[in-house]
C-alpha cells in the first residue's frame, strides 16, 4: 500500500515537471506566433491549444492518426534507453518496417485475405527487427557505438529502400509506392464510425497492447529485469551472470520491432499515405525521440507524450488556416523537450514547493521522491555520509543522460 | 593554541533524521586531528559541511580566526581546505597528470602548459615518495594508486588544511606506513590534517587529538596519547568490543577448489599478472592471498571468477573442471563472490535493496514464474535478509543502494553471496572501508561459513585481518605464489617481508 501511495506521488511530481516544461514550450510558441503575424497569433494559438479538439470526434480521431507511428517509435527509443542504449535508428527502422508492409500488402497475394493485413504487420516487425539487431550485433561483439551504427543505418536503410521500391512497387507517375491491397489495410472495427474518420483503425488497439508489453517487460519480468539491469551496470550484471552481449542484442532487436511495427501501422492504415522515394529520412524516427524524453522513457509517458505531440500537430495543421506555417509546431515541440532536459529541476522546485519546511537530502530528491519521512522516523537513519558523495556524480549523470 | 578549524554546534537534518546533532569540532594549527565514529555517525557529513557540499541548518564555522560561509567545495579551496574522498572522484579517462592539475591549470592564453605542471607534480611525487605514473590513464590504474593521484592533487592546491576520509582503507601496510611518515611530514611543515578514520591503530600511530562521534552525537575530544584504544572504540561503539576472533579448531577437509598452473596475462603489461599459480582451497578453512595491492591478486580472482578471461591453467570445483564455464554456471556450482569493488560489480547501484537481493537468483523458481518476477517472494526475501544480516537503510526494502552507506552496501552483498548457502566464498577485501562493528560481524559470518564445512578464500591487504582470519597464508607477490604460511608460526613482520618480495619458502623458490 505504502509503496504504490510512494509511486502515485512520485510519477505525479515528473509528470507535474512535464507539464512545466510543456508550458514552457508553448510560451515560447505564443512569441513566435506574435513575432510573425502579431494580429493573429492570439487565435492561431488557442488553434495550436485546441488542436485535435478542434473537429469534436473526427480531429481526436486525426490526433490518434498522427500518434500511432511517433508512440511506437518513441517506444522503440524509450526502452532501447531504459538498457542503456541510445537507438538513434528508429528512423530507418520505421522505414524498413513500412517498406515490408507495403510490399507484402502488394505482392504476397497468396496470404488468405483474413490475414494478410496480419501477416504485414508481423513482416514490418521483423524488418525492423533485422534492422535494429545491426547496431546491436556490432555493439555486444565490437563495442562499437550504437549512436553512430545506428545513424549510419538509418541512411542505409533509406537508400535500399528508395532502390528496392523502384525495382518492386514502383508507381513511377507519382513516385511513390503503389497502394497497397485492400486485404491488407488494416481493419476498422468499427473506430472509423466512432470518429467520424477513416483515419482511424485497431492500429490504435495494437499500439495500447504494445504499450502494455513493454511496461510488462520491463517492469515485470526477469527479461526485463536483466535488460535493466545491464542498462544501469554492465559491470555488475557479467557479475551476476547476466548475458550482457544477448542482452544488448535483443533490446536493440526490440527496439527495432518496435519501430518497424510503428511503419507498418502507418502505411496499412489506408489513409492514402504512400512510400515517397525521396532522399529524406523518416521523420517520425526523430519525432520518437522526443516523444521517449517528454515521456521520460516510460511507457505510459510515451503513450501520453505521443498522444499530446500529436494533438500539438493537429493543431499546428489548423494554424495554416490563418497563415501561419505548421513548422511552429515543431518549433514549440523543441522547446519542450529543450525544457524537459532541466525537468530535475523543475522537479526539485515543485518537491520545495509541496513540502514545505523540511529539509531534503539531494539525493533523495533525485532519484526517489521521498514523501513519507515516517518512514525514515521509524528506522534509524544509520548514514546520510556517504550519501552525499554520491550526489554530485549522480546527478550530473543524469544531467548528461537527459 | 590558536585553532585552524573551529566548527561550532554544527546540525544538519535530512529530512526528520539529524544526520549531526549539535557537534563542535576543533582543530588545532599543525595537528593530526582524527575524527573517529562508525560508518553512519556522521563523519563524512560533517567533513561535506566543512567542504561545502552541505549547508548546516545550525551552526557556525571559522577558519584560521575568522567566521566564514562555506557554500560549496570552491569556498573550500580557497580556503585552502582540500579533501582526499573515500570515493574517489578522478575522471576515468583523464591521465594521470591531467587529473592532478584539474581545476589548477596552468595556462598561457589558453593553452594547458603541461611542462610546467609535470615538472611541480614529480617534484611532489618525488618528495611525499607517492610514486605515480603521471601517463597512465586513471582507468588502468589500481585503487590505491589512484589515491596517491587523490593526496598528490591536493598537495598540488597547496591546501593547508588536508581532510583525509578514510585514506588507509585502500593501502597495503607499507603504504599505510608511508602515509603516516607523509602525514607527519606534512604537520612539521605547518599543515593541519582530519584524519577520518575508524582504524585505532593507526589514529594511535599518527594523530595527536581525536574526536568521537557516535549516532550524529558529540561524544567527546580526547588527547590519543592518554586514551586506551579499548576506551576509544567504547566512546565510538557504546559497548565493549571483542577485538578477537572466536574460531573453533576444526581440520580442514578436501579440496574443493583447486586451481592449477594458472597464468592471466592482460593487455596492459607484457608481464603475467597471474603466473603459473597453483593451489588448492579445502572445505573447512579460511585460505588468505596477502600480498600488496596490484601483485595479481584481484586479477586471480576475476580469472577464477571467469569476469576476465584466463590464458593458461585449470580451475577445478568440487573435483569438476570449471576452467571454460560460465559466470552463471558457476554461481549455480556454489561459488559465491564478494567482489572487491562494490559500486563496480557487487550492486546496481541504482537498483533498490530487493532487486539487488537477488541479483544471482532472481531466475531461480523461487522468484519467477514463467519468466515473471514474483515481487512478493523478493521483497520476503529480501526482508528477512535485512533482518537476519541487520542492514540498515533509509527505506528498508525499497532504499535505493545508492542512498546507502557504504557498510550496509557490503553487508547487503555479504548477506546475498553467503545466503546462497555457497560450497566458497570468495571474498575480498570485504571489510574494506567498514567500521569496527561491521568488520567484527562480516569476519564472523567468514568463519560461520569455515565452521560449517564450507570454504573461504579471503583475499586482504589488512594484516591485521590476515592474521586474526585465515587458517593458513598464501602470500602473492608480482603475480606468483611465494609462500605457504601457517598464521600461527609466523610474525607480521615475517609476513611483510614475503609480501614485500624479499623472502620465498622454499618450495616456491625460483628456478
Amino acid at each position: 500500500m505504502r509503496r504504490t501511495k510512494l509511486l502515485q506521488v512520485e510519477g505525479f511530481t515528473s509528470f507535474l515537471s512535464s507539464l512545466m516544461a510543456i508550458a514552457a514550450g508553448l510560451l515560447v510558441g505564443l512569441i513566435i506566433l506574435l513575432i510573425s503575424n502579431s494580429k493573429d497569433a492570439i487565435p492561431a494559438f488557442v488553434t495550436i491549444l485546441k488542436g485535435g479538439f478542434e473537429d469534436g470526434a473526427k480531429g481526436i480521431g486525426q490526433v490518434i492518426y498522427f500518434a500511432i507511428p511517433i508512440i511506437m517509435t518513441g517506444l522503440s527509443v524509450g526502452f532501447a534507453f531504459k538498457t542503456g542504449l541510445f537507438n538513434i535508428g528508429a528512423s530507418g527502422q520505421f522505414t524498413c518496417g513500412a517498406f515490408v508492409a507495403i510490399y507484402i500488402g502488394i505482392k504476397w497475394t497468396f496470404v488468405p485475405p483474413e490475414i494478410h493485413w496480419l501477416v504485414a504487420l508481423i513482416g514490418a516487425m521483423i524488418a525492423g527487427a533485422v534492422w535494429g539487431s545491426g547496431p546491436g550485433l556490432l555493439k555486444a561483439f565490437f563495442n562499437v557505438n550504437e549512436v553512430i551504427t545506428s545513424i549510419m543505418m538509418n541512411y542505409i536503410g533509406m537508400y535500399l529502400v528508395n532502390m528496392t521500391i523502384v525495382k518492386t512497387v514502383y508507381d513511377s507517375l507519382k513516385n511513390q509506392t503503389k497502394p497497397v491491397l485492400k486485404s491488407a489495410i488494416l481493419p476498422k472495427a468499427g473506430l472509423d464510425k466512432l470518429f467520424n474518420t477513416s483515419n482511424v483503425n485497431i492500429g490504435i488497439i495494437i499500439v495500447i497492447l504494445a504499450v502494455a508489453i513493454i511496461y510488462i517487460i520491463l517492469q515485470k519480468t526477469t527479461f526485463g529485469y536483466e535488460l535493466k539491469a545491464c542498462g544501469i551496470n554492465k559491470e555488475a550484471s557479467r557479475y551476476a551472470g547476466i548475458n550482457e552481449k544477448k542482452s544488448i542484442i535483443l533490446s536493440m532487436v526490440i527496439a527495432g520491432a518496435l519501430s518497424g511495427l510503428g511503419g507498418g501501422l502507418l502505411y496499412l492504415s489506408g489513409s492514402g499515405k504512400y512510400l515517397h522515394v525521396l532522399d529524406v529520412l523518416a521523420p517520425e524516427g526523430f519525432s520518437g525521440i522526443s516523444v521517449a524524453l517528454l515521456g521520460m522513457s516510460h511507457p505510459i509517458g510515451i503513450f501520453l507524450s505521443g498522444l499530446f505531440i500529436a494533438h500539438l500537430e493537429v493543431g499546428g495543421f489548423n494554424i495554416q488556416l490563418y497563415n501561419f506555417v505548421p513548422e511552429i509546431i515543431d518549433m514549440i515541440v523543441a522547446v519542450i523537450i529543450y525544457c524537459g532536459a532541466f525537468a530535475l529541476l523543475f522537479k526539485q522546485i515543485m518537491i520545495g514547493i509541496i513540502r514545505k519546511p523540511v529539509v531534503e537530502i539531494a539525493a533523495d530528491s533525485l532519484n526517489t521522491v521521498q514523501t513519507n519521512p515516517q518512514i525514515t522516523a521509524s528506522t534509524e537513519y544509520p548514514a546520510a555520509d556517504e550519501v552525499i558523495i554520491d550526489t554530485e556524480e549522480n546527478e550530473t549523470e543524469q544531467r548528461e543522460e537527459l | 593554541m590558536e585553532y585552524v578549524i573551529e566548527m561550532n554546534n554544527i546540525t544538519k537534518i535530512f529530512g526528520n533524521f539529524k544526520a549531526l546533532d549539535d557537534v563542535t569540532f576543533k582543530v588545532k594549527k599543525g595537528e593530526v586531528h582524527a575524527l573517529l565514529g562508525e560508518n553512519g555517525a556522521g563523519k563524512s557529513t560533517l567533513m561535506s559541511v566543512l567542504f561545502g557540499l552541505y549547508q548546516a541548518e545550525k551552526g557556525n564555522i571559522i577558519i584560521n580566526g575568522k567566521p566564514v560561509k562555506i557554500n560549496n567545495p570552491n569556498d573550500a579551496n580557497n580556503l585552502n581546505i582540500g579533501m582526499v574522498h573515500q570515493h574517489f572522484k578522478l575522471v576515468h579517462n583523464f591521465t594521470v597528470l591531467e587529473s592532478i592539475i584539474l581545476g589548477r591549470e596552468t595556462v598561457n592564453m589558453g593553452i594547458l602548459k603541461k611542462d610546467d605542471a609535470r615538472k611541480k607534480v614529480m617534484d611532489l611525487s618525488e618528495r611525499y615518495k607517492l610514486k605515480i605514473n603521471p601517463d597512465a590513464y586513471i582507468s588502468d590504474i589500481t585503487v590505491g594508486m589512484q589515491q596517491r593521484v587523490e593526496i598528490l592533487k591536493m598537495l598540488y592546491s597547496d591546501s593547508d588544511i588536508l581532510i583525509f576520509d578514510e585514506p588507509t582503507a585502500v593501502l597495503t601496510p607499507q603504504e599505510i606506513e608511508e602515509l603516516m611518515k607523509i602525514m607527519k611530514e606534512l604537520v612539521k611543515e605547518g599543515k593541519s590534517i582530519v584524519f577520518i578514520s575508524h582504524k585505532l591503530n593507526e589514529i594511535k600511530e599518527v594523530a595527536d587529538r581525536c574526536t568521537i562521534l557516535r549516532k550524529g552525537k558529540y561524544i567527546g575530544t580526547v588527547n590519543v596519547d592518554t586514551t586506551t584504544k579499548e576506551q576509544m572504540s567504547e566512546m565510538m561503539v557504546g559497548r565493549k568490543i571483542n577485538f578477537n576472533i572466536e574460531k573453533k579448531d576444526i581440520k580442514a577437509g578436501e579440496a574443493i577448489l583447486q586451481v592449477k598452473n594458472l597464468v592471466i596475462k592482460t593487455k596492459n603489461s607484457k608481464k603475467n599478472v597471474v603466473n603459473d599459480v597453483s593451489f588448492e582451497v579445502r572445505k573447512g578453512e579460511i585460505l588468505c592471498i596477502a600480498g600488496i595491492d596490484g601483485n595479481g591478486q584481484s586479477e586471480l580472482i576475476y580469472g577464477i571468477t571467469g569476469l576476465i578471461p584466463i590464458n593458461e591453467g585449470q580451475i577445478l570445483f568440487n573435483g569438476k573442471d570449471i576452467t571454460k564455464e560460465s559466470i552463471r554456471k558457476k554461481s549455480i556450482d556454489g561459488l559465491a563472490h564478494i567482489p572487491e569493488d562494490r559500486h563496480k560489480h557487487g550492486l546496481i547501484l541504482d537498483f533498490d535493496l530487493k532487486e539487488n537481493s537477488v541479483l544471482q537468483t532472481y531466475f531461480e523458481p523461487k522468484f519467477q514464474n514463467k519468466g515473471f518476477i514474483k515481487f512478493n517472494a523478493v521483497r520476503e526475501y529480501a526482508k528477512k535478509l535485512i533482518k537476519q544480516y541487520d542492514i540498515r537503510s533509509p527505506k528498508n526494502e525499497d532504499s535505493v543502494v545508492r542512498n546507502m552507506s557504504g557498510g550496509n552496501q557490503q553487508k547487503l552483498i555479504v548477506a546475498r553471496e553467503l545466503d546462497r548457502n555457497p560450497d566458497i566464498v570468495l571474498a575480498v577485501q570485504p571489510t574494506r572501508g567498514l567500521d569496527i562493528g561491521a568488520t567484527e560481524y562480516i569476519h564472523k559470518q567468514l568463519v560461520v561459513q569455515r565452521d560449517q564445512g564450507k570454504a573461504v578464500l579471503l583475499v586482504s591487504l589488512e594484516l591485521d585481518e590476515v592474521m586474526d582470519v585465515s587458517d593458513r597464508i598464501l602470500v602473492i607477490y608480482e603475480g606468483e605464489i611465494v609462500g605457504d604460511l601457517n598464521p600461527k608460526e609466523i610474525t607480521v613482520k615475517e609476513l611483510g617481508l614475503y609480501m614485500a618480495g624479499s623472502k620465498r619458502s622454499d618450495e616456491y623458490e625460483k628456478n
